[in-house]
C-alpha cells in the first residue's frame, strides 16, 4: 500500500535566502499580504475613478 | 508595415528561435531535455512560467476586453497567487521529491496506472484541442488585419516553433521564452507610452482614468453574489483559485516549467515571482484596453473595428443600410465627444449639479453611441448569419497599426507572435513529455533504460503533436471571443484533474478504484452541465474537482477499505 508522500522535510528546512526572510512561511504571508493590499487598491482606484 | 518593421519583426522571431536551436543543440540527456538545465535560476523560471500563461490572445484579446467590457475581467486572476503559494507548498516540493517527468507520474505511483493514465489522457486532451487554438488564435486576427495568408501564418509560426522545441526540449523553450518576454515588456510598454502621449492636450492619465471610470470602464472588484455574472471577487477568488491550481499544479505544461532549476528555492522563487506580478500585469494590459476607449471617443474610430468583415458587407446590396450607420455612429461619437468636454469642464466648476447634469448628457450620448454599434452588429448578422460580430480582439491592433510609427509596429507585431510562439512551445514540449513517459515508456518499460533513444521519441513525439496542431488550426473553424475559448475548455477539464490531485494528497484513504470511477462520473457530469446550463464558466472548476472529491469518497465508502493492489507504487 502506498501513502502519499509527504512533503520533503529537508527541502521545507532550506531557506528562501531573501533579505528579511528566514522561513518559506514568512515569503507566502508576504505574498498573500501583497495580494490583500492589491485587491483593496484596486477597488480603491475604482472607487476615486468612477 | 515598412521595412524597419519587417526588420523588427523578423530580427526578434528568427533571431531568438535561431538562438534557442543553437544554444541547446548539444543536448542528449533525457534529464535536460525534458526538465531544462540544473543551473536554471528563479529569474528564468519565473519568467518562463509567466510567458507559458500569457500567449498572443492575451495581448490581442485583452486590451479588447478592457476596451469593451471595462477592466472587471481582472478578477479572473484573484484565485491565481493563493494557488501559487499552495503550488509552492504542497504540489512543488512533492515533484521534486519524486523526482518525476511529469504530474502524472506521481499519479500512477499514488494510485494505480489506470488513474496515471486518466490524468494524462484528460491532459493530452484538453492541451491538444488547446493547441490549435492558441496557433490560430494570433493568425487569424493578423491575416484579417495585416491581409497576409492565414495558412501561411499558421504554418509559419508553426514550423519556427517545432524546429527549436525539438531541437532543445525544455532547455530551449525556457531559454526562448525570456528573450520573447523581453519583447513583449518592452512593447507593451511602448504602445502604454505612445498612447498617452497621443492622448488629448490636456487630459492626461488622470483625466483619461476619470473619463474611463464615469463611463462604467474601470469597475475592477465586482461583489456581487449573482452566479450568473462571470466576472465577481467570488468567482475570482474560487472559481479562479481552482482554475489557477489546477492550470499550474496539474498541467504540464506549467508543472515543467517548474520542477526543473538548481534547486527547490529557484522554482519556488519564479512561481512567487508571478504570484507577485500576475494581477499588476494584468491589469495594466486592461487598463490599457479602458484608455483606448477613451482615446477612441476623442478620435473617430471605426463603427466596427474588424474592417475587413465590415467592408465585406458594407460593398454589398445592403451597403446603404451600413452607410447610413457610420453616419449616424459619427454623429454620436461626435455628441460624446463634446459630452465628455463638457463633463470635464464641470468638474472643475465645483458646481456638483452641473457636473450631475453634464454627467447624464455623457453617459446619454455614450449610450446611443454604443446602441448604434449594437445595430451595426445586428445589420451584419442580417446582412449574413455566420457574419463575426465581435469585434473586441481587433481594437488594439488596430490602435497600433495607425498610432504607433514604424519600427515600433513590427516590435508590436514581434509582441504577438513573441506571445504565441512562447506558450505554443511550452504546449507541445509538454505534450510531447507526456506522450514520451506516461504513454510511450509506460507501455514499453524495457525501452526506459535506452536514453538516447527516449530523447528521439521524445522529440518525435514532440514534432507530430507541432503538425497536430498546426493541420487543426488549418482545418478548424474557432469560437470568437478566442481567451474565453481557451479558459471555458480548461475549466470543463481542470476541476476533475484537480479532484483526482487533492484526492491524492489529502485523502489517504481513498484509492485508485474509487478515483478513477469518481473521476469519469464527474467529468461527465461537468460536460453536461455545460451544455445545460448558463452559469459563469469558472464555476465548473470548482465543481468538477468538489464532485470529484465527494463521489471518490462515497465510492470507497461503498467498497471498503481499500485494497492492498488498489493503491499503486507500481504504475
Amino acid at each position: 500500500m502506498t501513502r502519499p508522500p509527504l512533503p520533503d522535510q529537508r527541502s521545507d528546512a532550506e531557506p528562501p535566502g531573501l533579505p528579511g526572510f528566514r522561513t518559506w512561511r514568512g515569503v507566502y504571508l508576504f505574498v498573500f499580504g501583497w495580494f490583500v493590499l492589491v485587491v483593496v487598491l484596486l477597488a480603491m482606484f475604482a472607487r476615486i475613478f468612477s | 508595415m515598412n521595412v524597419a518593421d519587417w526588420v523588427v519583426l523578423l530580427g526578434t522571431m528568427v533571431g531568438i528561435a535561431a538562438y534557442g536551436s543553437w544554444r541547446t543543440r548539444h543536448i542528449r540527456s533525457l534529464n535536460t531535455y525534458l526538465r531544462g538545465s540544473q543551473s536554471t535560476g528563479w529569474g528564468t523560471i519565473g519568467l518562463s512560467v509567466m510567458a507559458t500563461q500569457a500567449s498572443a490572445i492575451t495581448f490581442l484579446s485583452i486590451p479588447g476586453q478592457g476596451f469593451e467590457s471595462g477592466i472587471g475581467f481582472v478578477q479572473n486572476y484573484f484565485g491565481l497567487p493563493l494557488a501559487l503559494i499552495i503550488v509552492c507548498a504542497v504540489f512543488l516540493p512533492m515533484y521534486r521529491r519524486l523526482g518525476v517527468y511529469t504530474a502524472y507520474e506521481f499519479l500512477g505511483r499514488r494510485f494505480d496506472r489506470k488513474t496515471r493514465l486518466l490524468g494524462a489522457g484528460l491532459f493530452l486532451l484538453q492541451r491538444g484541442l488547446a493547441a490549435g487554438v492558441t496557433i490560430y488564435a494570433p493568425a487569424i486576427i493578423l491575416s484579417t488585419v495585416l491581409g497576409w495568408r492565414l495558412d501561411l501564418i499558421i504554418v509559419f509560426t508553426g514550423f519556427l516553433v517545432i524546429v527549436y522545441t525539438v531541437t532543445g526540449g525544455s532547455e530551449a523553450v525556457s531559454l526562448t521564452q525570456k528573450w520573447q518576454m523581453a519583447v513583449i515588456f518592452g512593447g507593451m510598454v511602448t504602445a502604454l507610452v505612445v498612447l498617452l502621449v497621443k492622448l488629448p492636450e490636456g487630459l492626461g492619465f488622470s483625466g483619461a482614468a476619470h473619463v474611463a471610470g464615469a463611463l462604467g470602464k474601470l469597475q475592477a472588484v465586482d461583489f456581487s453574489f449573482d452566479p450568473s455574472r462571470r466576472y465577481t471577487l467570488w468567482t475570482g477568488l474560487l472559481g479562479g483559485l481552482f482554475l489557477s491550481l489546477s492550470y499550474f499544479g496539474t498541467d504540464q505544461s506549467q508543472v515543467q516549467r517548474y520542477i526543473g532549476g538548481g534547486s527547490l528555492r529557484e522554482g519556488r522563487l519564479g512561481l512567487m515571482f508571478n504570484a507577485l506580478l500576475k494581477i499588476p500585469m494584468q491589469f495594466l494590459i486592461l487598463l490599457l484596453g479602458a484608455l483606448l476607449f477613451v482615446f477612441y471617443q476623442f478620435e473617430c474610430p471605426p463603427l466596427f473595428f474588424n474592417q475587413s468583415e465590415w467592408q465585406r458587407h458594407a460593398r454589398g446590396p445592403d451597403g446603404s443600410t451600413f452607410l447610413a450607420l457610420e453616419e449616424r455612429y459619427a454623429v454620436e461619437v461626435a455628441d460624446t465627444q463634446k459630452g465628455i468636454r463638457a463633463w470635464l469642464h464641470a468638474r472643475t466648476s465645483q458646481d456638483a449639479a452641473e457636473e450631475s447634469i453634464a454627467r447624464a448628457t455623457m453617459l446619454e450620448a455614450n449610450r446611443r453611441a454604443a446602441a448604434v454599434r449594437s445595430e451595426a452588429k445586428a445589420a451584419l448578422v442580417a446582412a449574413d448569419p455566420r457574419a463575426k460580430t465581435k469585434d473586441s480582439d481587433y481594437v488594439f491592433i488596430t490602435f497600433i497599426l495607425a498610432e504607433l510609427p514604424h519600427g515600433a509596429i513590427g516590435l508590436l507585431i514581434a509582441v504577438m507572435f513573441a506571445a504565441a510562439l512562447s506558450s505554443k512551445a511550452a504546449e507541445l514540449n509538454a505534450l510531447g513529455t507526456t506522450t514520451t513517459i506516461d504513454f510511450w515508456r509506460h507501455f514499453r518499460p524495457l525501452a526506459a533504460a535506452d536514453e538516447a533513444r527516449n530523447v528521439r521519441v521524445a522529440k518525435r513525439f514532440t514534432a507530430l503533436w507541432g503538425l497536430f496542431a498546426v493541420a487543426f488550426a488549418l482545418f478548424a473553424g474557432f469560437a470568437e471571443n478566442l481567451i474565453e475559448a481557451i479558459n471555458i475548455l480548461g475549466s470543463i477539464f481542470y476541476g476533475v484533474v484537480l479532484g483526482i490531485f487533492l484526492v491524492a494528497l489529502f485523502f489517504r484513504r481513498v484509492g485508485g478504484s474509487a478515483v478513477f470511477f469518481a473521476a469519469l462520473a464527474a467529468q461527465a457530469l461537468v460536460i453536461v452541465m455545460f451544455f445545460s446550463l448558463t452559469i459563469g464558466y469558472l464555476w465548473y472548476n470548482l465543481i468538477g474537482c468538489a464532485t470529484c472529491i465527494a463521489l471518490s469518497m462515497l465510492l470507497q465508502a461503498v467498497l471498503g477499505p481499500r485494497a492492498p493492489g488498489d493503491g499503486g507504487g507500481a504504475a
